[in-house]
């Protein structure tokens, strides 16, 4: 991989309360305070903006087109340079990010918001997975999780315990985090749901939004005290079919981190979009991550797993250590698909001269 | 700022499109035309650096994010693959998002590709689930377009037979397109206009088919194009502009949104006058009146004037301007792909490899796409040189 | 000039469902017309591999593959997880494990379910057979499960296969049915309540004064939740219109009849509304309605003219 042509940082990062339920609110009305978030922080407003990309999915809001209505949040006139993927909104920043490269914009307005209370979030997954071979069976997100926790179990990688351990301490480290949905020691691991995993091996299912901006260059330093500089951001996806995967092992997520620069230098800080327990295992693993780097410090997504936002707060998370001078370089790492099947990591850096 | 690395096309495939691919998988559908853009630039699958797939609504073929299990038929396992959804312009889109990894230089050589496998569903039913406490009024795009182009015709004073005009054209247009899905040999204007009314002012021939497809391109970088065995078709300006669905003062006949977007595209391109300076557009125009209703959004005619371009044979295949060469989405609709395919037959004429429906000495053509309530909007143009700005 | 309040949150059931038909191409279309048949087919790689299912295109080469092969209808768990609860669709309505097999001849293992008394029963490396469903259609459903066997793991290299069967498959439907329930959110329950009560509430932008109807909750040009309620109408003018020739499932309206915009006194924009008590092809942009309102109707049934003079086209270009 080519370096990146240029200097891109995140600006400024923003995020709902995670909750159980946000009926009382439309899509758009859980998102656009989040949007004003980010907006008030740089002193931007849409209008300044070089271009916006949003990520979501409609199987989850069970409606055709659901982001045409969460525009309304961003107040789009006149016109604005727009784009959405149907994907985790990690993979918006990533598009926002190649747009700020061709240095058509110096600014990018990066959303995703996801609510799983509507539908049965297990079954909805149900519909990404072969539509021939696999998918008429229904295997729910969770028994394809338990699938891959058995297998790392068998390969003696980890044990219930240690799952438990997991869970144990990003729910413990959550406790520092305000908008996460469970937090503190004392949430109990609880029954299995599909065997090895636990209720507590599992995410909470819930809505939420966040928000991110990026910036290029001198504007970055001008909208940031101290700017979270992606030195690197890849992404890979592996074959789809579990029978033909490794299930133990990442492959894509170890080629995006060598392509985004991660072994280069160690970093202290880690988000991991590891919504179950047994994935934190896999990809600490090929990512080497050691016991001296801070593992999802705000809880992850065993602490808030608003799905399609889940993997963008990652990114932001890590940014927010930086900002807030907790972390010099960190790792952000966010999954789309079955079992890991698809895996982006940016590498995320402060800059000397910029500490405090 | 940066310097940006221009973009060259060098292979383009496209599915015959029909209204049913019974013979294949929704993989079966998506690898035939990204073969066909392999072979035309003469690539192997190892030569794509990474992937760029679009599609409309996942509610069409009943697959949530779909690309998940394509990865393997796409030859993107151990690549990069992202997923565009822009509603109707998620073709163009979706190529702009391609063309931004190569100008950006993060990748030399990258696949991208927009599909509907329409038939796995019913579009009707895609776009109208009973979402609780709406009042259903419709079912369809038809009845939600027709109304607006009502009021282009009140406000421009066109004669109602300009829609079946181009109806007329683009069906016989399509009949020197092997690929298009419509192939009526006996189409007549009196035909056309016998047509009975769906949503009036908008009669059935003047309405798209729904149609199973799909659409590959292959994009570069200089290096890339310099190997291209084909010449390439250069991009010499893109962009997108989106606006709200509905809000207070919204021109629905003419948005403001695909205003900007080729008034982007062209400063880009250094374009001042499009009417003189472009050779041929292929636009997205789904229902006929959209001919010119977009000839006038897109600065080719003052506002009123789209609709005599069209009336004195402007836009025809022989005439000084033509547009939807290869039929258009009037003749060709698999939604997803439908503005990948007007971009990609942009670049065919500029290549001068668009066979029998080729403009003689096309040099520089526009590919549009919109979608949305007319609110998303996506344009390339593409040269048969490479860019000097 | 009400400030909106907490409305009564609405909520109501979404199905989404359908039965999607699938074409299969030709290798799913042999593998699955093979289970009818009591045949497990795979695909032989390039490489030499086996994968079963048989999948069109390499996994790792992305070559276009074709060879089909025949397998056994045994073979062993690779990794496999216990469902004590199982959910609607899923192969057995008993606890059952989800397990991962590889079949004898085959390099790739295939996702189906185990029947097992319980998870003390199942282990990875446990020799299963296929169960064969009693009636078979030609679907990935046409093993029913697996079951415990007590074979032992036979080293064959599996025979080339036609992949031709009598009364092949080339398609499947596959029905598919999700549950939601949906709800429209603040500014949406609140226009939706009030319209109980026959009247029809916008909502102003604190920004630029507009008046939203309905109100979706942000005015979408400034990005600013619209709070203050305003109540537009009752009449209002026809901006523009289609006549609707086209029957829509599940929507009983009576063919041909007008969909018009109609923008309500007061409102900033046109909503949409069916216009009756005229003949569909009298209907003109620039006529004045009213709503018809129904017992127990959410919303008008329809709007009829006021019979007042038509609005002058200056006065409602702009909302077009």
């Amino acid at each position: 991989m080519r370096p990146p042509i240029r200097d891109i940082a995140v600006v400024a990062f923003g995020q709902t309360d995670h909750r159980r339920t946000t009926e009382e609110q439309s899509e758009v009305e859980m998102l656009m305070p989040v949007l004003h978030q980010v907006l008030d922080a740089t002193g931007l407003k849409t209008s300044d903006i070089g271009f916006t990309c949003s990520g979501s999915s409609d199987y989850l809001a069970g409606r055709a087109f659901s982001f045409t209505m969460a525009l309304d949040g961003v107040g789009a006139w006149p016109p604005i340079s727009e784009s959405h993927v149907e994907m985790d909104g990690a993979w918006a920043l990533y598009e926002a990010w190649t747009k700020l490269l061709t240095g058509d914009a110096d600014t990018a307005l990066v959303y995703s918001y996801g609510k799983s209370s509507p539908g049965s979030v297990r079954d909805v997954l149900t519909r990404q997975l072969d539509p021939y071979y696999v998918a008429p069976l229904w295997p729910d997100s969770v028994a394809l999780a338990a699938l891959q926790a058995q297998a790392l179990i068998d390969a003696g990688h980890t044990d219930e315990p240690a799952l438990a351990g997991v869970a144990a301490r990003s729910r413990a480290d959550a406790a520092g985090n305000p908008h996460a949905q469970l937090r503190g020691a004392d949430v109990p691991h609880g029954d299995y749901v599909v065997q090895p995993l636990r209720t507590g091996d599992c995410p909470p299912i819930g809505d939420g939004a966040a928000a991110v901006i990026l910036a290029a260059g001198d504007r970055a330093r001008e909208l940031c005290e101290r700017p979270a500089w992606i030195s690197g951001i890849d992404h890979r996806i592996e074959a789809h079919s579990l029978g033909v995967r490794d299930l133990t092992d990442s492959p894509s997520t170890r080629l995006a981190a060598e392509n985004a620069g991660l072994f280069e230098r160690p970093v202290d800080t880690a988000e991991l979009h590891a919504p179950f327990s047994s994935q934190e295992v896999v990809l600490r693993k090929v990512l080497r991550l050691g016991d001296d780097v801070a593992v999802n410090p705000s809880g992850g997504a065993l602490a808030a797993n608003p799905v399609m936002a889940a993997g963008l707060i990652r990114i932001g998370e890590a940014a927010a250590r930086i900002h807030r001078g907790e972390s010099r370089r960190a790792l952000a790492h966010a999954t789309s698909g079955p079992c890991l099947q698809q895996n982006l990591v940016a590498v995320l850096e402060g800059r000397q001269g910029e500490d405090r | 700022m940066t310097n940006k690395e221009p973009v060259a096309i060098v292979g383009i495939g496209q599915t015959h499109h029909v209204a049913a691919r019974r013979d294949v998988s929704i993989a079966g559908l998506v690898r035939e035309a990204a073969q066909r853009a392999l072979t035309d630039a003469e690539l192997t699958w190892a030569d794509i650096d990474a992937v760029v797939i679009g599609k409309a609504p996942d509610f069409f073929e009943g697959v949530m994010m779909p690309e998940l299990y394509l990865a393997d038929a796409l030859g993107a396992v151990g690549k990069p693959m992202l997923r565009v959804h822009t509603a109707g312009s998620v073709g163009g889109s979706t190529a702009l998002v391609a063309a931004n990894l190569v100008a950006g230089r993060v990748h030399g050589t990258v696949l991208t590709l927009a599909f509907e496998k329409q038939s796995e569903s019913n579009a009707m039913w895609g776009l109208s689930l009973p979402i609780p406490f709406q009042q259903p009024l419709l079912a369809g795009a038809g009845g939600f377009f027709a109304p607006h182009v009502r009021a282009y015709m009140r406000r421009t004073g066109a004669p109602d037979t300009v829609g079946s005009l181009v109806a007329y054209k683009d069906r016989r247009n399509a009949l020197k397109n092997p690929y298009a899905h419509l192939h009526e040999h006996d189409v007549t204007l009196e035909k056309v206009q016998a047509s009975p009314m769906l949503w009036d002012p908008i009669r059935y021939s003047e309405t798209c088919p729904s149609s199973d497809g799909a659409c590959a391109m292959i994009l570069t970088d200089r290096a890339g194009a310099a190997r291209s065995p084909k010449p390439p078709a250069w991009m010499l300006g893109g962009a997108m502009r989106s606006e709200p669905t509905l809000f207070a003062g919204k021109d629905f006949v003419s948005p403001q949104a695909g205003k900007d977007c080729a008034a982007d595209v062209y400063r880009q391109a250094g374009i001042a006058d499009p009417r003189r300076e472009i050779d041929a557009v292929e636009m997205y125009v789904p229902f006929s009146w959209y001919e010119p209703m977009w000839l006038e959004n897109l600065g080719f005619a003052d506002e009123g004037g789209g609709w005599k371009l069209t009336e004195s044979g402007v836009t025809e295949l022989d005439g000084d301007l033509p547009v939807n060469m290869s039929g258009g989405v009037l003749s060709t609709n698999p939604i997803g792909a439908s503005g990948m395919i007007r971009f990609a037959e942009a670049a065919l004429q500029v290549r001068g490899q668009a066979g029998e429906h080729q403009v003689d000495g096309a040099r520089k053509v526009l590919g549009h796409a919109y979608g949305g309530g007319s609110q998303f909007f996506s344009m390339w143009l593409v040269g048969a040189e490479p860019p000097t700005r | 000039m009400a400030v909106a309040p907490q409305p009564d949150i609405l909520k109501a059931p979404l199905v989404v469902e359908f039965p999607f038909t699938r074409s299969l191409g030709p290798v799913q279309a042999a593998f699955l017309s093979g289970l009818r048949h009591r045949t497990v087919l795979g695909v032989r790689t390039t490489d030499d591999r086996v994968l079963v299912p048989p999948v069109e295109y390499d996994p790792v080469t992305a070559a276009e593959i074709r060879d089909l092969v025949e397998v056994g209808d045994t073979g062993t768990v690779t990794t496999w997880a216990w469902n004590p609860a199982p959910r609607r669709g899923q192969p057995l309505d008993t606890p059952f494990a989800w397990v991962l097999v590889k079949l004898d001849g085959a390099d790739t293992a295939l996702l189906h379910a185990l029947d097992a008394t319980g998870p003390d029963a199942v282990h990875s490396g446990l020799r299963v057979r296929v169960r064969w469903a009693a009636e078979r259609t030609g679907a990935i459903t046409d093993i029913a499960c697996f079951e415990p066997d007590d074979s032992t793991p036979e080293q064959i290299r599996p025979a080339p296969h036609t992949g031709e069967f009598e009364d092949g498959v080339t398609g499947i439907v596959a029905a598919a049915r999700l549950d939601y329930t949906y709800s429209p959110g603040g500014a949406q329950s609140r226009y939706i309540n009030a319209l109980a009560d026959n009247r029809t509430v916008g909502e102003r932008c604190p920004s630029c004064r507009k008046v939203y109807v309905p109100p979706r909750g942000a005015c979408p040009t400034c990005g600013v939740a619209t709070t203050e309620q305003v109540e537009v109408g009752p009449a209002g003018t026809v901006t523009t219109y289609c006549i609707v020739n086209v029957k829509a499932k599940n929507l009983d309206i009576e063919l041909p009849y007008v969909y018009a915009h109609i923008a309500l006194d007061g409102a900033d924009l046109a909503l949409h509304g069916r216009i009756g008590g005229i003949p569909y092809d009298q209907v003109r942009m620039g006529l004045r309605v009213e709503p018809v309102w129904t017992e127990g109707g959410r919303y008008p049934d329809h709007y009829r003219p006021t019979g007042e003079p038509d609005a002058d086209y200056d006065t409602y270009k702009e909302l077009i």
